[in-house]
């Protein structure tokens, strides 16, 4: 479900239309369906390709500041965790994790919050967080 | 007004005060949230963001700088004209429609001094690390907190004899509908107790948006969780709320720790956090700060509790074998800090770690040691602050 509105026209075109920043007062206006939708896909795309959005408002405003590593399994990672949360949550978490962390993390996510990840997908996103974000010994 | 220098200085040290970390990621860059100066950064969306150390050293917590936590990240910016709370549930005799301004004219304003602490600040000072936002020690502030007693809008809906929890929702939701909805409750008789609130105002201005407006609940005494934001549905019901986020979220091993016993949510395995324990945090000095030989460094610092009220705070500066009573500042009332300070000799040239330990009025103190807990709640050790001597 979540894969197809990725790459849905209309979300795309409506991240485009919208003025929408990763400023937290965006965050104020009550994202609701397609906003929440092209908001995660704008910052998405802005993850993957590096790029940085700049804030057109003149107050520094918060923004998403958090790359991942490099690594097999990225993509889809960002992909899936960034529907509900920004992805700060991994690197700041990853002195408490270790495969088995992340393995009971990604169940909880999937079981308890309803994150949209397939049985396949699970494993793809557990081995690239066990790989990148491991500092539990 | 705090510069950023001063904010991303206290931040260090708040940072590397009392415990060595072995592995860790950068620090929390500083982020802007709308109408708030800048805070640390620990998650954009949903909105996590931590006072600085240097912003907890007023009595009251400033309003744009007090720490924001949410769990999900549909936060709508309610229009309190329109803003209404819904009263009722079974054990309610009937069930009301608030708007805000019959919630203000309809019962007595009450103002009080709390602080509102997260179950998890200091969780990234666990050791061992535990998952989760990793706080600081600024997932926390003290506010005036106004408003109206729950008492009295329960008691307006009538309160049946079976009524047994209070179950509260707030406006924010998840991005999913299959994410369970923040729901929690409490117990009927601490929602019947006169210090519970439902406050519109913080520290004399209206809650802002991030910190639950128009109208949020006041649980003064125990962790955050209950303080449900953007209040909008309140229900009187005579069996125990089984939502995700009382029946599997913040809960502790059951007997593991002192505080209010939460009966209904209790099972033998776990059982939910409630009271704050007793704790202190030193605002100055700072670590690491440098002072001269035969001069005087001045302790300073807040102590609080469960609302048991600060009995005494005490500061070692020879590890921990001899203690000295801090004078304790002004009481705001039981719900609030307390203010402490002491000026330590610095005598004699070297390091000087000085250790703080605060006592209820409940018996408790500070322990020395850490109670392990697998959600890293309740961390109430004494802290130490280490400044050398030149």
């Amino acid at each position: 479900m979540t894969r197809s509105l990725w790459r849905s026209p209309r979300v795309r075109a409506a991240a485009v239309r919208s003025r929408i920043t990763l400023a937290g007062d965006t965050l104020a206006r009550g994202m609701l369906g397609w906003s929440v939708l092209a908001w995660s896909m704008l910052a998405w795309v802005a993850v993957l390709g590096g790029v940085a959005i700049a804030d057109p408002q003149p107050q520094a405003q918060a923004q998403e500041l958090t790359q991942l590593a490099e690594g097999s399994g990225r993509d889809l990672t960002v992909s899936r965790c960034i529907v509900c949360h920004s992805l700060e949550y991994i690197p700041s978490n990853a002195p408490a994790m270790n495969r088995a962390a992340w393995g009971k993390t990604i169940q909880k996510m999937r079981d308890r919050f309803g994150a949209p990840i397939t049985d396949d997908e699970g494993r793809q996103v557990l081995d690239y967080l066990a790989t990148n974000y491991s500092g539990k010994p | 007004m705090l510069s950023r220098r001063d904010l991303l200085l206290a931040t260090a040290s708040a940072w590397t005060a009392g415990r060595v970390w072995a592995i860790e990621p950068a620090p929390d860059p500083l982020g802007t949230l709308s109408g708030k100066r800048p805070l640390v950064q620990h998650a954009l969306r949903p909105p996590n963001f931590e006072t600085p150390l240097a912003a907890l050293v007023p009595a009251y917590t400033p309003n744009d700088l007090f720490f924001v936590r949410y769990h999900l990240a549909v936060i709508p910016e309610v229009d309190p004209s329109s803003w209404r709370l819904q009263v009722g549930g079974a054990s309610a005799q009937r069930a009301l429609s608030l708007s805000l301004s019959e919630l203000r004219s309809s019962f007595p304003h009450v103002s009080l001094a709390a602080v509102n602490q997260c179950s998890g600040n200091r969780r990234g000072l666990f050791l061992p690390r535990v998952p989760g936002v990793q706080w600081g020690n600024g997932a926390m502030g003290n506010a005036l907190w106004t408003g109206v007693r729950l008492r009295d809008v329960l008691q307006r809906a009538g309160v049946a004899s079976d009524a047994l929890e209070v179950v509260f929702r707030g406006a924010d939701s998840a991005v999913l509908p299959s994410t369970p909805d923040f729901v929690k409750s409490i117990p009927i008789d601490r929602a019947l107790d006169e210090s519970t609130l439902i406050a519109f105002e913080m520290n004399g201005r209206p809650l802002p948006h991030w910190n639950g407006a128009p109208a949020r609940l006041i649980v003064p005494g125990w962790t955050g969780t209950y303080w449900m934001k953007h209040l909008t549905q309140v229900r009187i019901e005579p069996k125990a709320f089984d939502g995700f986020w009382m029946k599997a979220a913040y809960r502790l091993p059951t007997g593991l720790f002192d505080g209010s016993r939460f009966a209904s949510q209790t099972t033998p395995e776990t059982t939910p956090i409630t009271d704050i324990l007793v704790n202190s945090l030193i605002t100055a000095p700072l670590a690491g700060t440098r002072v001269r030989r035969g001069t005087h460094v001045e302790l300073t610092g807040k102590a609080w509790d469960n609302g048991a009220g600060i009995v005494r705070v005490e500061a070692s500066t020879d590890g921990r074998r001899s203690w000295r009573d801090a004078a304790l500042g002004k009481d705001l009332g039981r719900f609030a800090w307390r203010e402490f300070r002491l000026p330590l000799a610095a005598a004699t040239s070297g390091t000087l770690e000085i250790a703080v330990r605060a006592h209820s009025r409940n018996g408790t103190l500070q322990p020395d040691t850490l109670t392990f807990n697998p959600s890293g709640y309740h961390d109430n050790i004494v802290q130490t602050v280490t400044v050398e001597v030149t």
